[in-house]
Order: C-alpha cells, then sequence, then structure tokens
C-alpha cells in the first residue's frame, strides 16, 4: 500500500488515472457492444444521405456549382456527429444512473464527478469524430473526391462530438425521467439539426434564422466539413472553431454542475 | 490523525429536506475489527455508508476515513477502501475477468500488479472457473461474490459492505459469511451494514445499533445481550388476548417484553423472580435487544 500512498500524494483535479480508469471502462464494454453502436451510429445518416442526396438530388443538380450528393454527403457528417454523441450521452448517461448504477460503482473508487464526466465525453466524442466521417465516405463511393483536407475531418467531428456529448450528459443529467427526453430532441435537437445547412442552404431562409443558425454548433460543424473538404479552408474558419471550443467548454462545465448534483447528495 | 481508528465520526449530521437521515451519529471503527452497523430499514445506515465514500455530504460534524477528512480528502481515502454495495453495479455484458479488470484500472493497480491482483480476487471469490463467464449468466451468489471480489482487487485496508448479503438464499449467505470471516482474520477492518441479526452476531466484533438516524446502543454482541436482554428469556404462547395479558403483568412487574410474532417474549428473567406464567425458556440473542430497542412497529 505504500505505492497508493505516494500516489496519493499528488492527488488534485482531474487525474490522468481517473479519467484512464473510465476510458478503460468504456473500451471494455465497447467490445461488447460495438457491433450495435456501430450500426445504428453509421447506417441512420448513410439514409440520410441516400435518401436527400437521390431523391432531393433529382430536383437540385447542383448547390453552389457542387453536386447535390458531395454537398449533402459532407453536411450529413453533422448529422452522424450529432447522433453519436448527443443522443449517445443523453441515453448512455441515464442508463448508466438510474438503471445500471454504474456511477455509484465508479464514484466509490478514486474518480471525482469532474473525471468521470470528461472521461464519458472525450470517449463520446471520439466515437462521434470517426462515425462522423462514415457519410463522408459513403459519399466518395457516388463520386466525393477525395481531398487531403479529409484528414481534418474527425477532428471536426471530435471537437463538436465533445461540446454535444456533454450537452447529453448535462440533459441526462437534469432529468428526472427518461420520457423527459421527448422534449429535448423535440424543441431543441431536431430544429438544430434541421438548421444547420445540411440539406439545404440557409440563405434563403429569413434573415432571423440565419442569426439563429450562427449559433448552432451543428452549423459550424457542417461549414467547416465543407471547408475541409470542397472549398478549402480560409480564416475565418478559425472563429467557427473558436466558436465548437466555447461550446464544448460551456457545456462540460454544465454537465459536471448536473452530474454532481445527481450523483452527490 | 488517530492511527488506530480506520472510521471515526463525530456528531455527524445529514438532513434530506425536513427528513433527519442520519442524526447526531458517533461511529469508531478500530483498524482491524469488524464493526456491525445494525438497524431496520430507513435507519439512516446506507447514508452512513453513502458519507464515508462522500457520495452523499454530511450537513454536519466531522468525518475521518483512514486519517482522511471527509469530504475534503475523500478521494485518497477512497483509493485504500473496499466498497461492496447493496444493489448490484456489475457490468453485465461483461465476463467476470473484465469486470474485475476495469476496476484494477479505477483503483490504480500498476501495470505489473495487476494481472496478480484479478488472479487473487478470483481465487479468494471461488471464482477462477468462471472467469470467461459474462456477468448475465451467472447466479445471485456468484454476482455478490464478484462483487466483493471486485471491491478487494486493490487490497484495501477497509472494505465498507452495504448489506452484503441481502435477497440472497441461507445457503449462499453461509459461504458469504465465510468470505467475510476470512477478510477479518487477514485483518481487514471492515464495517458492514446488516438488518440481519444473525449476521452482525456472527461476524462483527462490536455492532452499533441505528434508529432513526441516531445510535441508540453500541457494543459487543453478547455484552448488549446481557445489558438489555438479561441471560434468559420466557416465551409465552398463546392467543392475543392472553399475550397482551402477559405483557401488561410483564411491565407491571417491571420486566421488559417483545412480541415476538405468535409469542411474547419477556426479557431480563436472570434466576427467575416468581414471573407466573408458563412459556418457553432461552437464551436471550441480540434480536431481543435490537426489537426491544428499535421499536416494534415497522417504520
Amino acid at each position: 500500500m505504500a505505492a497508493a500512498a505516494a500516489r496519493s500524494a499528488t492527488i488534485g483535479r482531474l487525474e490522468r488515472p481517473a479519467i484512464t480508469g473510465v476510458l478503460v471502462r468504456e473500451i471494455v464494454n465497447f467490445s461488447s457492444y460495438w457491433r450495435a453502436a456501430t450500426f445504428s451510429s453509421t447506417v441512420e445518416p448513410t439514409i440520410y444521405l441516400l435518401a436527400f442526396g437521390f431523391g432531393f438530388g433529382s430536383l437540385v443538380s447542383t448547390i453552389n456549382g457542387v453536386p447535390y450528393v458531395e454537398w449533402v454527403g459532407t453536411g450529413t457528417v453533422a448529422t452522424a456527429v450529432l447522433f453519436s454523441s448527443a443522443f449517445a450521452a443523453m441515453f448512455g448517461t441515464f442508463v448508466k444512473y438510474q438503471f445500471q448504477r454504474t456511477y455509484d460503482a465508479i464514484l466509490a473508487a478514486p474518480v471525482d464527478t469532474e473525471e468521470l464526466v470528461t472521461a464519458e465525453s472525450l470517449w463520446i466524442a471520439c466515437r462521434a469524430g470517426v462515425y462522423g466521417c462514415v457519410p463522408m465516405v459513403v459519399a466518395i463511393f457516388f463520386g466525393l473526391d477525395p481531398a487531403w483536407g479529409m484528414l481534418t475531418v474527425p477532428f471536426i467531428g471530435f471537437l463538436t462530438g465533445i461540446g454535444w456529448a456533454n450537452f447529453g450528459i448535462m440533459t441526462a443529467g437534469y432529468a428526472k425521467a427518461i420520457e423527459n427526453f421527448n422534449y429535448i430532441v423535440s424543441a431543441v435537437l431536431t430544429p438544430l439539426f434541421l438548421l444547420a445547412g445540411t440539406f439545404f442552404p440557409l440563405s434563403g431562409l429569413p434573415r432571423w434564422a440565419q442569426i439563429l443558425a450562427a449559433f448552432n454548433p451543428l452549423h459550424q460543424c457542417v461549414e467547416l466539413v465543407r471547408a475541409a473538404v470542397l472549398y478549402g479552408y480560409e480564416w475565418n474558419d478559425l472563429l467557427r472553431v473558436g466558436y465548437l471550443i466555447l461550446f464544448a467548454l460551456f457545456m462540460w462545465r454544465m454537465a459536471i454542475h448536473a452530474m454532481e448534483r445527481k450523483l452527490i447528495d | 490523525m488517530s492511527e488506530d481508528l480506520a472510521i471515526r465520526l463525530r456528531g455527524v449530521v445529514k438532513r434530506y429536506g425536513a427528513i433527519t437521515a442520519v442524526n447526531q451519529l458517533d461511529l469508531e471503527v478500530p483498524t482491524g475489527t469488524c464493526v456491525g452497523l445494525l438497524g431496520p430499514n430507513g435507519a439512516g445506515k446506507s447514508t452512513t455508508m453513502r458519507m464515508l465514500t462522500a457520495q452523499s455530504i454530511a450537513d454536519e460534524g466531522e468525518l475521518e476515513v483512514l486519517g482522511f477528512q471527509l469530504p475534503r480528502n475523500s478521494k485518497q481515502a477512497r483509493a485504500q477502501c473496499g466498497v461492496v454495495p447493496q444493489l448490484d453495479n456489475l457490468d453485465v455484458s461483461l465476463t467476470v475477468e473484465q469486470n474485475l479488470l476495469v476496476f484494477s484500472h479505477l483503483y490504480r493497480i500498476g501495470r505489473h500488479d495487476r494481472h496478480a491482483a484479478i488472479e487473487r480476487s478470483l481465487e479468494l471469490a471461488n471464482l477462477v472457473d468462471r472467469r470467461e463467464t459474462r456477468v448475465d449468466k451467472l447466479s445471485g451468489g456468484m454476482r455478490r461474490r464478484l462483487l466483493i471480489a471486485r471491491a478487494l482487487v486493490h487490497q484495501p485496508r477497509l472494505v465498507l459492505m452495504d448489506e452484503p448479503t441481502v435477497g440472497l438464499d441461507p445457503q449462499v449467505r453461509q459461504q458469504l459469511w465465510a468470505l467475510i470471516d476470512q477478510l477479518r482474520y487477514e485483518g481487514t477492518t471492515i464495517l458492514m451494514s446488516t438488518h440481519y441479526i444473525e449476521e452482525a452476531q456472527r461476524l462483527a466484533d462490536t455492532v452499533l445499533i441505528m434508529s432513526h438516524g441516531q445510535a441508540v446502543a453500541r457494543g459487543k454482541p453478547a455484552d448488549l445481550v446481557l445489558e438489555y436482554a438479561g441471560s434468559e428469556v420466557l416465551e409465552v404462547y398463546g392467543p392475543p388476548k392472553r399475550l397482551a395479558e402477559v405483557e401488561s403483568e410483564a411491565r407491571g412487574s417491571g420486566l421488559k417484553t417483545r412480541r415476538t410474532g405468535t409469542s411474547v417474549s419477556v426479557l431480563g428473567l436472570d434466576g427467575s423472580n416468581g414471573f407466573k406464567y408458563e412459556g418457553e425458556r432461552r437464551q436471550a440473542n441480540l434480536e431481543d435487544v435490537f426489537v426491544l430497542l428499535t421499536g416494534e412497529e415497522i417504520a
């Protein structure tokens, strides 16, 4: 036990061993359910891509000179990121808290709520970064030209995903029952999902909707992905990255606050 | 810092709104002993257990675990504690070994010691043959053993067990008692909450009886029995009317009684002082003390 005593001397906030411990739990668990998670996180956005790409694509051939399938293929990266981060975090957190009581076990170990939330959101963001690429890869098969910028897409997915993962954890932290998620899905996620510029350009919308969309992290994600894959980055993309970082930081603190209220009485 | 005490609580109070779950509780667990926290449901046992891992924060009082002040230094304390929860929170889609692997990381066992730690836990809980079995394929008793093994993977100095055998068959309970007893002999300090009197009587060096968030008695089980229930008890059977009669008669002559379901037990009849009713004489036990001190009504 001398080793434990020596380690305890360095204990402060956000310790790496605590975060690693929670991540190991997620990774080992992932080995038992990766098929289902991968299926739902990839098939859904692919269906959107195909349905809109070919359904709408027969009416609209190009947007800003880009073939519609390619335009939607890059846009649905944000959809895939949202589905694999916000939704996974909301339901996953609630189940682990309420039904499996996993968090009771983890917090009895030398792990604090802050580390728990940080590790969980990091893990979900990593998955979102990977799953987010699926629509883009599918679009390559339908004519999207490979570009070096594509290599940055997982990072855009990660950055967007960590904000939405924390949003999901926060939602689960404040939710009294799993049914409460319906309000969040209908009133927040669905509008933001449609107001992201994924399926149609926002330039056709009224001005107030365009201003609202500028605050939508998903819209910033869509724009960044299109810059990476189709148009090339510009300086103002740094602002978009900055905005996503702010969104992630804000949601991270909110998620910690919500979970501390929920887990510690 | 008190070296010889693994747990020291002083005047601990925990309120939930208008309800005071724990009220001015003092508790001491000397290193190397097994202390039983005994009380009916709702007495504040689980709240006390949660406060010891800082999952519940006391409103008042001092808490010290393994020399660390809570809640401020709770993480250091938790690193050297093992917790067996009342409700099973194993990862059910993982194997026995994977569950232990995850906790060997959460409890920060170094890479080189990890394998040996997991093997030791498997052996201790007699689950070596089941290492590859998924948790949802285990029996209830095996799951409990795994919960205990998981709490011991990092060889904690202190083990907190919240109702370790609740809801199990008598056979399985015996197995777990043997396991807990083994830990005791190896010198692990144990705080165990239970509402099974036999469990406390068999395993605990000292017990603390809680009722409505307060400690109502503490001491060695045998001493408590002698102090509160005497050495002999007379159990009188009969129809309800007769039982009521016996009760008032006994109380009239200054004797304590308790209902034993179908009978009335008259306590403290040592050497018999001419109590006229006929009944079965038996040895007083901890259950007599428990019911006497925590009341007959169920909260």
